[in-house]
């Protein structure tokens, strides 16, 4: 239903967004019962731990089209799992050298503490990142490379 | 990845939730939207999906049309995921073929514009269509519960929750950081509407806590560590040293009498430093358990070593007096927690403005609830720290609450306790008293009947935040005196209010630790930093976490009844989770796939419960699925895609992202 999401000619970033069961979906909750409005740009999916979020997932939406990845999780010391936010942290960093290696603008990855606490926090980080998408434009991918004249299978 | 998992037919059900949805997301285009979408049998929308009507809709589809998935695209999986999940088990589904779309929370409620709102309906809709194809038959694991509740915090309310529980016949421990149990109820003088002595009401209660055989208290103690889950949590508790072995101690105070120290010197914290105490000492005369604490501040032979400990002597047989007591690690195992560790009142130094800590004549409403009681520092004698009585009193409302600069949230029960110190003060000393307020607020059984007493009384009410408290004297009758600066907005002019005495009616803050008792406890604080609940109509004294709930001021500010009717909540719940005998535990945990795990090890070290093993023999790792928690760190580090996480497949999260970008 692109129709409705591209109205007019405005440029509308689609941002994927991973959120941790505990603390930014449950802030995003928060947001949602205090009515605090923010741009509709954003497509959670839940995860149990920012820990989860797999480098493939956050390739995988640039490859199939969003011009910005969101990975929320729990403040560090608060992670309900201990310490997988930090697992996260350690994967963000790598994955923004890699994105950046891919071409893509380092705003279009981001990684955001956000607790249970902080429905205000969603709508103060979708809102930038959504102005800073907007103005970088929508995602400009490589053509995809000639595939492989035979396809390497493990044994 | 577009094949799905056996015949798949799915129902998806879009929620209007009254006009909470249905009044910004065109759930009917949903609906429509969805009915084109590959695998949906049936696509509805629905006023209340979670009504009866609703989820029998589900149920006569199943039959009718043979569904084996759902998607319900209403509100927050926190809040319905388990009533449709039950839903979809009752029509004969697994409860697990079934996936929730948050279309409230996150749409309807944070977007205005009705096109865009409805276009990211449809895309979430999408992904979970997708999703639900994917989804695995999952059951539920159950384990046993270990029939015990830990209660932590010794106030009013765990003394509640703790009697509860312990009256039926559970175990109870009861863990307390001050040397007494008690709380802030303990240290109040009366209470209102009613005004029934504090003291004649909580310590009955408190003595029955200590004689209760299923009851353990641990006073002088705090728990530093808990591991485990619902049913089965494990705790240790550090009781701190108080140089006194409780066993021993009968309790006789001779001690007390008998330190070097004649007079007690040093400032008592139970009269919040009005008071004094010596070095070995009992908080208050009805303290539980009955046992001095030695504070090795203050304590010459801890200072010096050089006393000639003449408590020793005192004790003599029972040689309970022990300096050379350390703290002792207590481990239990426990099925449920209790959390009761209540408030601190808001510290007036931050409001210099009304002159805490710099006129000696402005007290704090708790340290006037001392000077008020019979058995404070000056046994009920309402004196001003030069010896006066007052004559002209004012007491300020909402300090530190109602307030941008400090706190915004009301804190409830100050508008009442002022009325009672007003009356209290009047009845004391005879003074003027005068209550600043902003506005009053007296919803409570008998409360606005109070307030009219209190005005009958002749206490003077004058509505205005003050200003500031001052002693620059303007005119002669100001000489001497603290004076108000304050805007009286009914009458509308600024007036200036000389008294003797000034009481800050401070108000309830969450505890200074509260953000690490939130930690160790693994659960969720509000923006305020009062313990977050469940659901703050329907599961007010649940957490997150499982197994954990919340009685009293730790939830956020509440009097004494609501206090204890929330303890007695609390440990209903508590009740009803310990006595079902045992639990079901999400299947969101990880496991490995042996014929493709390379056998690397990556995994071993992520996991913080330590649910990874590696066979040796095999090459290959483990995954105990009773220890493991289901974050799915170690399924998004495996190299080789062998560890993978029910509920969480990789499978069905690249559908989602799939789904949630498709028409891009």
């Amino acid at each position: 239903m692109s129709d409705l999401v591209q109205i007019g000619a405005k440029f509308e970033p689609r941002i994927v967004a991973f959120f941790c069961n505990w603390c930014t979906y449950l802030a995003a909750d928060l947001a949602g019962t205090s009515r605090i409005k923010y741009a509709p740009n954003t497509r959670v999916i839940r995860v149990m731990c920012s820990g989860r979020v797999d480098p493939q997932f956050v390739l995988d939406a640039f490859a199939k089209g969003a011009d910005g990845v969101l990975i929320g999780g729990c403040h560090p010391n608060d992670c309900h799992y201990q310490e997988g936010n930090y697992k996260a942290l350690r994967r963000y960093h790598l994955l923004k050298r890699m994105v950046r290696q891919m071409g893509i603008e380092e705003e279009r990855l981001r990684l955001e503490w956000i607790s249970a606490a902080e429905g205000d926090r969603v709508r103060v980080v979708v809102n930038d990142m959504v102005e800073k998408i907007r103005a970088l434009g929508p995602l400009k991918r490589q053509p995809a490379a000639e595939p492989a004249p035979e396809e390497v299978t493990a044994t | 990845m577009s094949e799905a998992n056996g015949n798949v037919r799915i129902g998806v059900y879009v929620c209007h939730c009254g006009a909470n949805i249905g009044s910004i997301v065109d759930c009917k285009a949903v609906a429509e939207y969805a009915a084109g979408l590959a695998g949906v049998a049936v696509a509805r929308d629905y006023k209340y999906m979670c009504s009866d009507p609703g989820q029998d809709l589900i149920r006569q589809d199943v039959q009718e049309h043979g569904l084996n998935r759902i998607v319900v695209a209403s509100c927050s999986p926190h809040l319905h995921e388990h009533t449709f999940r039950t839903a979809a088990g009752k029509a004969g589904l697994n409860p697990y073929y079934m996936h929730m779309v948050n279309i409230r929370e996150h749409d309807s409620w944070v977007h205005e514009d009705r096109a865009s709102a409805t276009a990211k309906a449809i895309d979430m809709v999408r992904a979970a269509v997708r999703r639900v194809a994917r989804h695995q038959a999952l059951t539920r694991g159950s384990v046993p519960i270990h029939p015990a509740v830990l209660v932590v915090g010794g106030g009013i309310a765990g003394i509640h929750a703790a009697l509860t529980l312990a009256n039926a016949g559970k175990k109870v421990y009861l863990v307390e950081k001050q040397p007494s149990i008690g709380g802030h109820m303990a240290m109040f003088d009366k209470t209102f509407p009613t005004l029934d002595c504090a003291a004649c009401i909580l310590t009955p209660k408190m003595s029955s806590v200590k004689a209760h055989p299923n009851i353990t208290l641990w006073t002088n103690a705090e728990v530093t560590k808990v591991d485990g889950y619902v049913g089965n949590f494990k705790v240790r508790v550090t009781r701190w040293p108080r140089f006194i072995e409780e066993d021993l101690c009968s309790g006789c105070l001779e001690c007390i009498e008998a330190c070097v120290y004649k007079e007690p010197k040093f400032a008592d914290e139970f009269n919040l430093g009005l008071g004094k105490r010596k070095p070995i000492y009992i908080p208050f005369p009805q303290a539980v358990p009955q046992v001095p604490i030695i504070d090795p501040e203050t304590c010459i032979q801890f200072k010096s070593g050089k006393c000639k400990k003449s408590c020793l002597a005192a004790c003599g047989e029972r040689k309970a007096i022990n300096f050379q007591q350390k703290e002792q690690v207590e481990e239990i195992d426990v099925g449920a927690v209790i959390l009761a560790t209540g408030f601190k009142t808001f510290d007036p130094l931050r409001t210099p403005y009304y002159g805490y800590g710099q006129y000696p004549n402005v007290y704090t409403s708790l340290e006037v609830e001392r000077l008020v009681n019979a058995s404070g520092p000056t046994a009920g004698e309402v004196v001003l720290r030069d010896g006066r009585k007052p004559k002209s009193i004012g007491i300020i409302h909402c300090v530190g609450s109602r307030d941008v600069a400090a706190n915004r949230w009301c804190s409830r029960v100050c508008c009442m306790y002022s009325l009672k110190l007003a009356h209290l003060l009047k009845e004391h000393t005879g003074a003027e008293v005068f209550n600043f307020y902003i506005d009053m607020r007296t919803p409570g059984k008998g409360f606005e009947e109070f307030y009219q007493q209190l005005l009958n009384e002749g206490v003077h009410f004058i509505r205005g935040r003050v200003a500031e408290v001052t002693d620059w004297a303007l005119d002669p009758t100001e000489e001497g005196k603290l004076v108000l600066r304050v805007e009286d907005t009914l009458l509308g002019v600024v007036r200036r209010i000389p008294v003797d005495m000034v009481v800050l009616s401070v108000g309830l803050e969450p505890q200074p630790d509260a953000q690490d008792v939130r930690r160790l406890f693994n659960i969720s604080c509000a923006t305020e930093g009062f313990f977050l609940e469940r659901h703050p109509k329907l599961a007010p004294v649940n957490t997150f976490t499982d197994g954990i709930f919340l009685a009293g001021c730790c939830q956020g500010p509440r009097d004494i009844p609501d206090t204890v009717a929330q303890a007695g909540a609390a440990a209903a719940e508590a009740l009803a989770l310990i006595d079902a005998g045992s639990v079901e535990v999400e299947p969101n945990t990880a496991y490995v796939l042996e014929e493709v795990c390379s056998g690397c090890r990556t995994c071993v070290p992520l996991c913080p419960y330590n649910a990874i093993s590696f066979d040796l023999q095999k090459n290959r790792a483990q995954i105990h699925p009773v220890l493991c928690k289901g974050c799915g760190t170690c399924v998004a580090a495996c190299p080789t895609g062998s560890i993978r996480q029910h509920l969480f497949e990789d499978e069905e999260i690249f559908e989602e992202i799939e789904g949630v970008l498709a028409n891009v």
